[in-house]
């Protein structure tokens, strides 16, 4: 039966648990940093006002932190549970960076947030401070070794084939660590991570403005979130470039997907399309806008570059390259187009208009300026925060549905990799209850946000009253 | 391939540190309809773990990643045998840990008793399942040639594989109850030190028949092993009596301490009598997975051997000192206090 497939079922639960996952993940990633940065401010000035901005910021951090460790230890199960074949044939090489991240970032991360966390009046300042900033390197280095263990299947580095040839064998652990698709992805995926959390400080920091609440605080914070959105944006976009040159020399076939490119094109003709209305499976084109030569810049960095397409990648693949593979993809060694085409397009123009908001946002909010800043402005920077997260979603459904049809770049096709032991109404369960339980956890959880996000900071002492600065100074924390 | 040796053994330390850690956390979750009277004596109860509950979970992972690295067939085989039981394991495991962070964020009380039943039964389905899957693995599984899991799940129901959950989940319970009295004061205290008196007591029938039944199958094993066996598993019965008088006499360190003492063990005697098989098959012996069949290359072993040498002591060491931080008692009076702020 076509719906018991264990192959699709197993794939629809590794793109939903991963995706939910990462909502959680550059949110920590960079809510992490930021409350690093506001608590390290609090840390050198003394200033009471950052104390309560940390402690604002780093609940809103936490409620999401939990969720992120829980959908982790999923993901890591998953390979095994749902993708034996894959674990069996990749493990020698594949599972070495999960190892790495386990022993060098996930305790790192796991033990000291929990210090910081109950730690307020049991640490002295500097090293619950120093906890913090630990959490913050955790989470950053489990992002480096998840990303360069991702690497390896867009672009296999560092490995032989076994004897056998039933699996891959590390022979050069730097050289898979230094791949260069894993050296340009983890940048890009941590900027993107710091864009997010910086829009949602703004969209907080916005809430309150709109009502003239906190306002203190939430200008400080407000201005740290605009500026931040936009240099994490620069910092993706030249990062992001870097990939795409990467992309284009190691899997030309998700460059010419990217653009539903069929022929190889060249200069003038390399043109990007921006908007593209075609027949549903993308072979012939009704309406489009162009620029000419983007694509070629893009893809090469100069103006004759050429771009090569997906009808030749097919016959290189076919006939040169993997013909032991041609029969099992028909031939067709393209992903799905459509997927491809809009994921990318969506992903630079969703962070694009973060950003755009993000740079009017600075301007009305300066100093100088004479005009209130309007209703209908807070509003947009309130509902822009979701922006640059679904631009990092789509940014990996585009990554990882362009690496089909492949698991493993030309070693391995995907529908080889799933456990040949699971059955389809086994995985159909497994499918089931993660979508029930993380969509309840979904809504729980943006409760909650939206819930403490409101509430606000703790209101601002007195000055001209008594003040008991002990309470102050040593906040704690209970379950 | 000595070094598939020498990560058999680290796998080993690995799942006993998960164990000995989350063992306890399991019986915490587990002991709060039991001790949790009121919401300030289930607050205390919570609290005890609050700030290690996370790195002690962390363990199941870097043991998982370790086992995937190390021992790819292992992992691959075990994993997708072992679906549907690890599958209520994650559920159960995300439903308690969210349960931990948003079980203060509302003063409803139904909310809150929503939270602790997801924490009850997040703690007690994985302390029986991982008894269940690790009775399993060394009992052996049907796999075929290529080392597929090819039984059900009620293949993994048999009589020794419940009776190991069920010794897990008593021992973690009994564990967990005494860092309960070990940290807090007041009428949470004496309530679990007269609990573990009684649930002590089923824990040592249970281990004794488990541990019993894992050296009868043993039997067969070089003079050795079999003899690590009998006294890993002398150690565990006698050390879980241990704490159990030391409890009686309100020692409340030496018996939780002695209780760690029996979960290490417990899980070493599992991993000698599995020694040197990491799955093996009742179906033909060739099927066996073993250390020299399911390991990874000597080079990957070779890098993860140095990473575990440099980062397993420091690991121990911040991890030891955030206990130590954390040492004090969560007192009723805390909580109170915690709770006026709060309003």
């Amino acid at each position: 039966m076509e719906w018991l497939d264990p192959l699709a079922l197993a794939r629809w639960q590794f793109g939903l648990t991963t995706l939910y996952h990462f909502l959680f993940v550059p949110l920590t990633l960079g809510m992490s940093l930021a409350v690093a940065i506001f608590q390290t401010v609090w840390y050198r000035t003394g200033d009471v006002r950052w104390l309560h901005i940390t402690r604002f910021f780093g609940k809103i951090f936490l409620i999401n932190f939990a969720m992120g460790v829980v959908t982790g230890i999923v993901q890591e199960f998953q390979f095994g549970m749902n993708w034996s074949a894959y674990s069996r044939f990749v493990g020698d090489v594949f599972g070495a960076p999960l190892a790495f991240e386990g022993l060098l970032a996930f305790f790192l991360e796991a033990t000291f947030i929990g210090l910081w966390i109950f730690g307020w009046d049991k640490l002295p300042r500097l090293a619950h401070l120093a906890s913090i900033w630990m959490a913050s390197i955790g989470a950053t280095l489990s992002a480096y070794f998840i990303i360069a263990a991702n690497a390896f299947m867009q672009n296999p580095v560092g490995y032989q084939m076994s004897a056998d040839g039933h699996r891959a064998e590390l022979v050069d652990f730097w050289a898979m660590l230094t791949n260069p698709v894993a050296l340009a992805a983890f940048p890009h995926t941590i900027f993107a991570g710091w864009m997010f959390a910086a829009m949602v400080i703004v969209a907080v920091s916005a809430w309150h403005m709109a009502r003239g609440r906190n306002t203190e605080m939430m200008r400080k914070t407000l201005r740290f979130g605009l500026w931040s959105t936009v240099v994490s944006f620069v910092l993706v976009a030249i990062v992001g470039d870097q990939l795409s040159l990467v992309m284009v020399a190691t899997q030309p076939m998700k460059m010419a997907a990217a653009e539903a490119t069929f022929n190889t094109v060249c200069g003038q003709d390399a043109s990007f399309s921006i908007f593209t209305l075609g027949t549903p499976d993308g072979t012939s084109e009704l309406f489009s806008i162009r620029v000419p030569f983007l694509l070629s810049i893009l893809s090469t960095h100069s103006l004759d570059g050429c771009v090569e397409g997906i009808n030749d990648l097919n016959t290189l693949y076919s006939q040169q390259m993997f013909p032991q593979f041609a029969d099992q993809v028909d031939g067709n060694f393209a992903p799905v187009l459509w997927v491809t085409y809009w994921a990318f397009r969506w992903m630079i123009a969703l962070g694009g208009i973060a950003a755009l908001v993000s740079v009017v946002g600075l301007w009305v909010t300066r100093k100088k300026a004479k005009r209130p800043v309007a209703g209908w402005m807070w509003r947009v920077a309130i509902w822009a925060a979701p922006l640059p997260m679904l631009a990092s979603l789509v940014g990996w459904v585009f990554t990882e549905m362009g690496r089909q049809p492949w698991i493993v770049f030309g070693l391995m096709l995907t529908q080889d990799g799933v456990s040949p032991s699971v059955p389809g109404w086994s995985v159909l369960i497994s499918l089931v209850a993660f979508t029930l339980v993380y969509l309840t956890l979904a809504i729980v959880e943006f409760g909650l946000i939206v819930k403490f996000a409101q509430k606000g900071p703790e209101p601002l002492p007195d000055p001209d009253a008594e003040h008991d600065d002990s309470v102050e100074n040593t906040p704690t924390t209970v379950y | 391939m000595d070094l598939a040796y020498l990560w058999f053994w680290i796998v080993a330390f690995l799942f006993v540190g998960y164990f000995v850690l989350d063992g306890f956390d399991f019986g915490v979750g587990m002991s709060i309809p039991f001790l949790g009277k009121d919401d300030i004596a289930r607050r205390q109860i919570i609290n005890t773990i609050g700030p290690v509950w996370d790195l002690n979970e962390t363990w199941v992972i870097v043991a998982g990643a370790a086992l995937f690295a190390s021992f790819p067939e292992w992992y691959a085989t075990l994993f997708s045998g072992f679906y549907l039981p690890l599958l209520a394991i994650l559920i159960a495991l995300i439903a308690r840990g969210v349960s931990f962070e948003y079980r203060h964020q509302r003063d409803s009380l139904k909310w809150k008793r929503a939270f602790d039943r997801m924490i009850f039964f997040g703690s007690a389905a994985p302390a029986f399942l991982w008894g269940v899957a690790f009775a399993n693995i060394v009992q052996g599984v049907p796999l075929d040639a290529g080392h597929e899991y090819v039984g059900t799940v009620l293949t993994l129901l048999n009589p020794y594989g419940i009776l190991g959950g069920l010794t897990t989940l008593t021992l973690f319970f009994v564990h967990g109850v005494y860092f309960v009295a070990l940290k807090t004061d007041g009428q949470v205290r004496a309530d679990a030190r007269s609990l573990a008196k009684k649930a002590g007591v089923l824990a040592i029938a249970l281990a004794a028949l488990f541990l019993g039944w894992t050296i009868v199958n043993a039997a067969n094993a070089e003079a050795p092993l079999l003899l690590g066996v009998v006294a890993l598993a002398g150690v565990a019965a006698l050390t879980l009596i241990g704490s159990w008088i030391a409890n009686l006499r309100d020692r409340e360190g030496t018996a939780f301490t002695l209780g760690a003492v029996t979960i290490v063990a417990a899980v070493a005697a599992l991993f000698f009598a599995l020694f040197p098989n990491v799955m093996p098959s009742t179906l033909a012996a060739g099927s066996s997975l073993t250390i020299d069949n399911a390991s990874s290359t000597d080079y990957t072993l070779t890098i993860m051997s140095w990473a575990a040498l440099i980062f397993l002591p420091l690991i121990l060491a911040y991890q030891g000192w955030t206990y130590w931080v954390f040492r004090k008692r969560v007192t009723r009076a805390r909580i109170e206090k915690a709770a006026l702020v709060a309003h």
